[in-house]
């Protein structure tokens, strides 16, 4: 791993080189790898930054273009950071004859901000989820993986409100 | 808690209060009497909700891993594919080919190095039964996987499961520790020469991977785009070797086929589809849930014996099943048997389960239109019918649902429909136009409607839709008043009530609010 000026990126340097390094043990330096290392940075620190996408690069001897296609393929990971309270709506099929389309019209309505996007102030990003499986509930949203079920516009505004004052 | 101790185990009568209710109120005195349980035959999630799935000692308990022990000492890898053929059963992951056969045909294929591969990316929304199998009774996959392993010869496993569901994959690791610790997995299983090991990729969030060759790119650590075919996966799969992928689901039967007999099993069904199915019930019905029925049960049995039928008085418009890659089944197909060539026939598919239940408050069109929404976001790009045609069909009913279309619309729909189902790639692409197809050959009046007289019957679609209150109905108990989120609704107390629509924002909830069903399009 070659750290200089310009790779580096905001975050926290020493846990960020702990993580990697120790990431890197872990998984042999082969091809196969590459999805379930990306599943395992996106989960630290949220997203995928550029200067892991490189040392990732050289590590498993794949071009950086490759792991940016994957890294752009798969929804999971993303390429900007989330916010502090990342709420996903569901609009699987179960959800959406249940109404989730209020829901996420309510949410974009009240955080100015288009799915996938973050907030200025970092706080709040929404995202659309396919489904959580969690049909017997719906209309559900979560909220940092916690499931809010039988949602209505109303459970949404209280639930946004006490994030907001916290 | 004293009470129930008291009279319950001691004494061994019921405690009246505590008795699980049926949808009419009446009290049942087993679970297996309430009309939810009653028509279902549960196989595959025997064990799910019964055992604790994180202990292999009370999955061994209840059969567990008798099912390998009888195929690795007692019988050869073609009389398990000869019985698992003989059975019947046909792969649940929706296209519904025959297991044994699949079975067959990668056994027979040449090669040093085989692999065995569960599908267990379950993307179809309003689907969760492998979710459920492999949270409640992950060991019943790793046992089939073993046992499909002994019968191809392949001593590599790999289950992908998708990312999202946490909880399964924590599970899975138990459980694949937990038959390791045993000896079930590892070298020299049950002391014979046979070894096997399985291992868990995590997908991350694509709904193509579950197209079988898509799922081998992205356990390559690809971006998972779909193969052209043939060569099929049995001849050339996992970095080129011969692979044998089930899903969750055909692997949770397969114990149960060998402990009980083909026989059995394909005693069970009907005469081209055996066995039973799990669907994952959902929408507007009363009961919301898991349900493993024979093949062949009717729609109507489910929804309304089982399902115990539409919530607050509403008829049942249409069911949909196959998810995005399924079609619509209207009122009159409602007592359709359910099995693999029926659904084809009525131009839906058994798909992986999802059956969404919707009531008369539904549009058609907005429903296609959602489908195509999710095929125009999951399309991973690679062929052209299905990139670009899905994103032009796409846009097509979004301009019928804002009233901006026109019939020659409906035309264009038709044709690029079956232009896409002709000439995609792969599954995916193949099956996208399916939604709009199945709702255009029943519901083409509510096309029309949109088209030509920019109508929406079931106010779905805002831009058409005016709520309207009608004064003969209207009793001016003011509820709707009370309901409306933007004041729009005006008149004194106990006067009929006017919209006023300019700032009516068609958000329907007044259209709930009403006791009288005065307020409608």
């Amino acid at each position: 791993m070659h750290e200089n000026e310009d790779t580096k990126c905001c975050c926290n340097k020493n846990e960020k080189d702990e993580f990697i390094e120790r990431l890197f043990l872990e998984y042999k330096p082969i091809k196969d790898n590459l999805i379930q290392m990306l599943n395992e940075i996106q989960e630290h620190y949220g997203y995928v930054p550029m200067k892991v996408q490189k040392e990732l690069s050289e590590f498993l001897s794949i071009p950086m273009a490759e792991i940016y296609g994957v890294v752009t393929f798969y929804s999971r990971f993303s390429l900007k950071p989330k916010g502090k309270y990342n709420i996903s709506v569901c609009l699987g099929t179960a959800c959406f004859v249940k109404g989730s389309q209020k829901i996420m019209d309510r949410l974009l309505e009240r955080l100015k901000i288009a799915p996938g996007e973050t907030t200025e102030d970092g706080l709040f990003s929404i995202e659309e989820t396919r489904c959580v499986g969690a049909c017997g509930l719906a209309p559900v949203f979560t909220v940092n993986g916690e499931v809010y079920g039988k949602a209505t516009v109303q459970k949404l505004d209280q639930v946004l409100d006490e994030l907001m004052k916290q | 808690m004293k009470k129930l101790f008291g009279t319950h185990i001691v004494e061994g009568n019921k405690v009246e209060r505590l008795l699980a209710k049926d949808i009419d109120g009446t009290k049942v005195d087993s679970l297996d009497d309430l009309n939810f349980y009653k028509k279902q035959k549960r196989i595959a999630l025997k064990n799910c909700g019964v055992i604790n799935p994180e202990e292999i000692d009370e999955y061994i308990a209840f059969d567990g891993y008798q099912a390998l022990e009888k195929v690795l000492t007692k019988m050869s890898p073609n009389d398990v594919i000869e019985e698992i053929k003989k059975s019947g059963i046909r792969g649940r992951g929706g296209a519904g080919f025959l297991t044994g056969k699949k079975w067959e045909l990668t056994k027979a294929s040449e090669g040093e190095q085989k692999y065995v591969v569960c599908n267990a990316d379950e993307g179809d929304p309003g689907a969760f039964m492998d979710r459920s199998i492999l949270e409640g009774d992950p060991h019943s996959v790793l046992e089939a996987m073993a046992i499909a392993a002994y019968c191809i010869g392949a001593n590599k496993g790999y289950i992908y499961v998708r990312a999202e569901y946490p909880i399964a994959v924590k599970r899975l690791e138990i459980a694949i520790k937990q038959a390791r610790d045993y000896g079930i997995l590892g070298k020299h299983i049950f002391d014979t020469d046979f070894d096997f090991d399985i291992e868990i990729r995590l997908g991350a969030g694509a709904f193509v991977c579950g197209e079988e060759t898509a799922l081998l790119e992205s356990i390559e650590g690809k971006r998972g785009q779909p193969r052209v075919k043939p060569p099929y996966p049995a001849n050339s799969g996992l970095w080129g070797k011969p692979t044998l992928i089930n899903n969750v689901e055909t692997y949770a039967n397969i114990a149960q086929i060998i402990l009980k007999g083909s026989t059995w099993y394909s005693s069970i069904g009907t005469e081209q589809s055996k066995g039973t199915k799990v669907f994952a019930l959902g929408g507007n019905v009363n009961n919301i849930g898991l349900v493993e029925v024979p093949m062949g049960t009717t729609l109507r049995e489910i929804v309304y014996d089982i399902g115990g039928g539409i919530p607050n008085g509403r008829d049942f418009k249409a069911a949909q099943t196959g998810g995005p890659s399924g079609g619509c089944i209207p009122k009159e197909h409602l007592d359709t048997p359910i099995d693999y060539e029926s659904l084809k026939e009525i131009g839906s598919m058994m798909g992986s389960g999802g059956l969404i239940v919707m009531d008369d408050t539904k549009c058609m069109v907005s429903l296609a239109k959602f489908y195509l929404e999710f095929t125009v976001s999951e399309s991973c790009g690679k062929c052209t019918p299905c990139r670009i045609g899905t994103k032009r069909m796409h846009e097509i009913l979004e301009k019928l649902c804002e009233g901006k279309g026109s019939e020659l619309d409906i035309y264009k729909l038709e044709k690029l429909a079956t232009n896409i189902q002709k000439s995609s790639i792969c599954g995916l692409g193949q099956s996208a136009p399916n939604p709009v197809i199945s709702t255009l050959k029943y519901f083409r009046e509510e096309f029309k409607e949109h088209a030509i007289d920019k109508n929406c019957r079931a106010l779905e679609c805002k831009a058409m839709s005016k709520i309207t209150i009608h004064e003969e109905k209207c009793k001016g108990c003011g509820l709707c008043q009370k309901s409306c989120p933007v004041t729009a609704i005006e008149g004194e107390a106990r006067e009929k009530r006017v919209i006023n629509q300019e700032k009516c924002i068609k958000c329907g909830t007044c259209l709930t609010s009403c006791p009288f069903k005065a307020i409608g399009g």
